[in-house]
């Protein structure tokens, strides 16, 4: 029926130029080629930085392998996993690790999330200034603000046991010297390190939708019924998150006992944590072999509580968008 | 009925007034918890700022005094100087006198508002008395930490770290970003999952060959003045990390591809592409990973600790004002004017670009 002749005017057909969908064989591989170009910094970095180290460094845990000798590379079997099993510090100094971890995680996920509920109050004056004033500590460069806390925990002169004093405790600890009590004065220290934690926790509460408070009110609930059962479920995948990154980060706690007790773990080890042993065997010592092992052993512990935070997450972790 | 209105007309019982009492009640609560915690957080900062500009001696006295650096007051008349007193007179008055001559029944005094008039005699024995001390800060302090711990020079080094891993940061994670937003690789999922999964992947693992490796090349400490220590705080910084990758990702892929397309039927490459308009349009992405990266780099510690051992010149503020201060341990107020220094330029950037800054933690931290 076309009036059209078709010989003369082919039908117009639209040329497509959309990246990343496929249209001529040529144009898709043109494309992969840039890609992987664009990629490369990483799949170099990756392999030379993360992968090729970390095979490297679970065949050294085998070796005798040390920057402080010249004897030739030797293969040693299982020695090195030996000597770690019975190393009573190295074991002392995974037991101080964990326990630091069992004492700060808590903190470190309550005391953000409670900062963040706070900045989120309606009737809170000066949200803005709060937030900056709690975050501002985040970048203070980690040995000033640790020099900055030694002295403010100062057993005399230090204005926490001065402030204690004037509200009459008596006898304020000695924070950094006393055995039983430099741990938690570590945990302390660490309310200036939770910005982040609390920012982004801050950023899921507000993204809640108003919704399920307004559906709740309908059902008559008060605030806290609505926080335990609306705003927690709700922003779990934040907390998950946090936890994991804070499990990982503590079994890597290295800085603020290595500044504050000037790498000895003093008073009586406690606060001799895995890393420092691990720098004093590979960085003073300079051996590899058995450095790498501990490595792996502190690896194989963050790997193991992660894997069963991962298990977990079943249970308390929700996210909105999947099914049941 | 006249029962109802003999209530008293002082007091309100509206169901709005009590609403509002309550409504004043929770708001100065959640401000009194705010204060409160606001004091504990800025507390140590108070104890630095004071104790930094303290000398020895007040920093000895403030132990059980006052908190504020004081000094005995010094009055100074032709060239020397006499301590001043409080000198209580028999009808009740308390001059602040300057002891001019001591004595051990009566001694003389001069007042410093007038120290030309006649000496004042006062009778009794003047170790009695209790001496006028001011507030003095010493803000010399300062500049004797900044000479001591040659900080010019480690500003100048952490300067340059940062600067040069920025420039690398930025360019290998501008690449790889734009890579995973926008371009058909396969296995695309596979290698993202990856790239975050080495956000959990706790640094000592790799740490021990990366380190042994660098010591066999060379890349530790510093050799005929140059700072190889510094390539290995450098140089991986041009190979992409996680976070910066996923925080641009995030961002590229909110630009509409409309722009691409345009950009290509006109003749761009994907490079110009991205040069062109990817970059312009994420500025803002780009300024935060930037601040992400200097920040880190100026609170790096443990990298420039093993690779810098020994080349002490070349050692960032970070490691130089710890071994100053395991040095210095003795003098607290020195201990405290260096770390104030080396915290100021994060501090003033922070507060410069709190926005841009904050944006980003938000976008890294809550979308995973």
């Amino acid at each position: 029926m076309s009036t059209v002749d078709a010989s003369h005017s082919p039908p117009y057909i639209p040329k497509k130029a959309k990246i990343g969908e496929p249209q001529s064989r040529t144009l898709q591989q043109q494309q992969r080629l840039w890609g992987w170009i664009f990629l490369s910094p990483w799949i170099i970095g990756f392999t030379l930085f993360t992968a090729a180290p970390i095979i490297m460094s679970l065949g050294f845990t085998f070796t005798n392998f040390s920057l402080s000798s010249t004897d030739p590379i030797e293969f040693v079997g299982l020695a090195n996993w030996q000597k770690l099993l019975t190393d009573p510090l190295a074991l002392t100094a995974l037991g101080v690790t964990l326990k630091f971890a069992a004492l700060a995680v808590p903190i470190g996920i309550i005391l953000p999330l409670g900062l963040a509920v706070l900045l989120n109050a309606k009737h809170l004056f000066g949200k803005r200034i709060w937030r900056t004033l709690f975050y501002m500590p985040y970048m203070v460069p980690a040995v000033s603000g640790i020099f900055i806390w030694m002295s403010f925990m100062n057993a005399q002169a230090g204005w926490l046991n001065r402030f204690l004093k004037l509200i009459g405790i008596q006898d304020p600890p000695n924070w950094l010297g006393d055995a039983s009590w430099i741990l938690p004065a570590f945990v302390f220290m660490g309310i200036w390190g939770v910005g982040n934690a609390m920012l982004t926790m801050l950023a899921t509460i507000q993204g809640v939708p108003t919704e399920l408070y307004e559906a709740a009110d309908v059902d008559g609930a008060n605030s806290v019924i609505k926080f335990f059962r609306i705003t927690l479920p709700m922003i779990s995948p934040v907390i998950f998150y946090n936890l994991v990154l804070s499990v990982i980060g503590l079994m890597q706690y290295f800085v603020v006992p290595y500044v504050v007790t000037r790498g000895t773990g003093q008073p009586g080890n406690s606060a001799y944590f895995f890393n420092m042993h691990l720098y004093k065997t590979a960085f003073t010592f300079f051996d590899m072999g058995y450095g790498a092992t501990q490595a792996w052993l502190i690896f194989i512990v963050a790997l193991i509580l992660t894997v069963g935070l991962f298990l977990s997450s079943r249970y308390w972790v929700y996210y909105a968008g999947e099914r049941e | 009925m006249a029962t109802i209105t003999a209530t008293p007309k002082h007091v309100n019982t509206s169901p709005y007034y009590s609403f509002q009492l309550r409504q004043f009640g929770v708001k100065s609560l959640i401000f009194m918890v705010a204060i409160v915690i606001g004091f504990i957080y800025l507390m140590p900062f108070g104890n630095m700022a004071l104790m930094a500009v303290k000398t020895q001696e007040q920093i000895v006295a403030s132990a059980t005094g006052s908190v504020l650096p004081m000094e005995p007051e010094v009055f100074v008349y032709e060239g020397k100087n006499y301590d001043v007193y409080n000198v209580p007179f028999p009808d009740g008055t308390v001059r602040e006198l300057a002891l001019f001559k001591k004595g051990r029944q009566t001694s003389e005094f001069i007042d410093p508002a007038n120290p030309t008039a006649e000496a004042i005699t006062w009778e009794g024995n003047w170790r009695g008395l209790e001496q006028v001390s001011e507030l003095k800060f010493h803000f010399e302090n300062f500049s004797t930490a900044w000479d001591m711990l040659n900080f010019p020079r480690h500003f100048f080094n952490t300067l340059a770290i940062a600067i040069l891993g920025l420039i690398g940061t930025l360019l290998s994670c501008i690449s790889v970003a734009y890579a995973f937003a926008r371009f058909p690789i396969p296995g695309k999922n596979v290698l993202f999952l990856i790239l975050i999964g080495t956000i959990i992947l706790p640094g000592q693992v790799t740490l021990i060959p990366t380190y042994a490796f660098f010591a066999k090349i060379g890349w530790v400490g510093s050799q005929n003045g140059i700072p190889l220590g510094w390539l290995p705080l450098i140089v991986p910084h041009f190979f992409a990390n996680a976070y910066n990758v996923f925080l641009l990702r995030q961002y590229f892929m909110t630009l509409p591809r409309e722009l691409d397309e345009a950009a290509v039927i006109d003749g761009a490459t994907p490079f110009q592409v991205l040069t062109r308009v990817i970059v312009p349009l994420s500025w803002s992405a780009i300024i935060s990973v930037g601040l992400f990266h200097f920040i880190f780099a100026w609170n790096d510690y443990f990298g420039p600790l093993i690779y810098l051992l020994g080349a002490r010149d070349f050692q960032p503020i970070s490691v130089a004002v710890q071994e100053f201060n395991f040095q210095y341990g003795a003098r607290p107020e020195l201990v405290q004017a260096t770390s104030l220094m080396a915290m100021v330029l994060p501090i003033v950037i922070f507060f410069f670009a709190q926005k841009v800054f904050m944006r980003g933690v938000v976008i890294t931290g809550v979308e995973k």
